[in-house]
């Protein structure tokens, strides 16, 4: 039984082989952008706007609200990142529903990278808000003891972050693969709909822990600062 | 009994202790954290969308740890590193 993307391998060429996982991120990545530039396009402002553009509102402006209640900050800086890794992860998930094709997300090479990117953009975030001093200012926090595991934490939490994503996902495949050899009637569908469920929980709390990390690393200064700042939310 | 025999019996007992073992904690901790959360959704509805947020981002703090112990049954049974080494020796 295969349970990674990593070891259907489509295209060898003795050096270099090409597996199902870089090929279908390639094809997601196609997909988001080719859709994303199709309904851009054609964008107005009229009272009627069509469906898709629609869509695309729902998500942007739900993607906004939730970033600004998790940060209690501006959510227009973070929202490229954050987003992004939202609808990545998104889409990947959910094409665990078309047969034959077993989701990049259920490797760990994709989401070990996808944490990598979390874990690179925390301090570059929390640098260009707090600058240097001020950024490793709070490893020190609440005292210089807490150094040595603040930095641990830092690198635990960016193992957990790829390990719960892979998990996650890989279980829905293997438990499905299981059961197609065990019941292959209805059961399966049962828990295919299960893995729909988690595969959109799961693209939730990856966004939102790296939002959480990257808003406790870029908020040091907070305190009387926040309520100038939420004020400046709702007028602007 | 050889060696094949003996690592074989060990990852499947260790596999089914792993996953049986890890999955009691989690599901204990996550009883716990949804209902409190039930009861504070009772005492105060309209605060309902933070608790929601913070309850799923807690649930899957929690459940990580039995995830944990799943990658590792899983390991234990499709990619074990010392029934890989054992079959390389024998040439397999």
């Amino acid at each position: 039984m295969t349970i990674s993307p990593d070891q259907i391998i489509l295209l060898d060429l003795g050096f270099w082989a090409l597996n199902a996982t870089v090929a279908v991120t390639w094809g997601i990545m196609a997909m988001l952008t080719l859709g994303a530039w199709l309904i851009t396009r054609r964008i107005s402002d009229a009272t009627e706007i069509s469906r898709w553009q629609n869509l695309l509102e729902v998500l942007v402006s739900g993607l906004r609200d939730q970033i600004a209640a998790v940060s209690r900050q501006r959510p227009g800086r973070y929202l490229p990142f954050v987003g992004t890794l939202f609808i990545f992860i998104l889409a990947s998930n959910l094409l665990h529903l078309v047969p034959g094709l077993i989701p990049p997300t259920g490797s760990l090479s994709t989401t070990v990278a996808l944490a990598l990117c979390v874990f690179v953009a925390v301090p570059v975030f929390g640098i260009a808000q707090e600058g240097v001093a001020g950024y490793l200012r709070q490893y020190m926090r609440p005292t210089p003891i807490m150094l040595p595991f603040n930095i641990i934490s830092e690198l635990s939490r960016t193992v957990a972050l790829a390990v719960r994503l892979y998990g996650n996902i890989m279980s829905g495949t293997v438990i499905a693969g299981i059961l197609l050899s065990l019941a292959p009637f209805i059961f399966p569908v049962l828990m295919q709909l299960l893995g729909l469920i988690t595969g959109v929980i799961q693209a939730y709390i990856f966004a939102i822990l790296a939002m959480v990390y990257i808003a406790s690393a870029s908020s040091v200064r907070r305190g009387h600062e926040s309520t100038s700042r939420s004020e400046e939310n709702t007028n602007g | 009994m050889d060696s094949t025999a003996l690592i074989a019996m060990v990852s499947i007992f260790t596999a089914g202790i792993t996953i049986a073992i890890g999955a009691i904690g989690p599901a204990l901790g996550e009883g716990r954290a949804v209902a409190q959360a039930l009861s504070a959704i009772a005492q105060q509805p309209d605060e309902a969308g933070t608790i929601t947020r913070t309850l799923f981002v807690g649930l899957a703090m929690i459940e990580s740890t039995a995830i944990y112990c799943f990658v590792v049954a899983m390991i234990l049974i499709f990619a074990n590193p010392f029934w890989n080494q054992l079959s390389a020796a024998a040439g397999g």
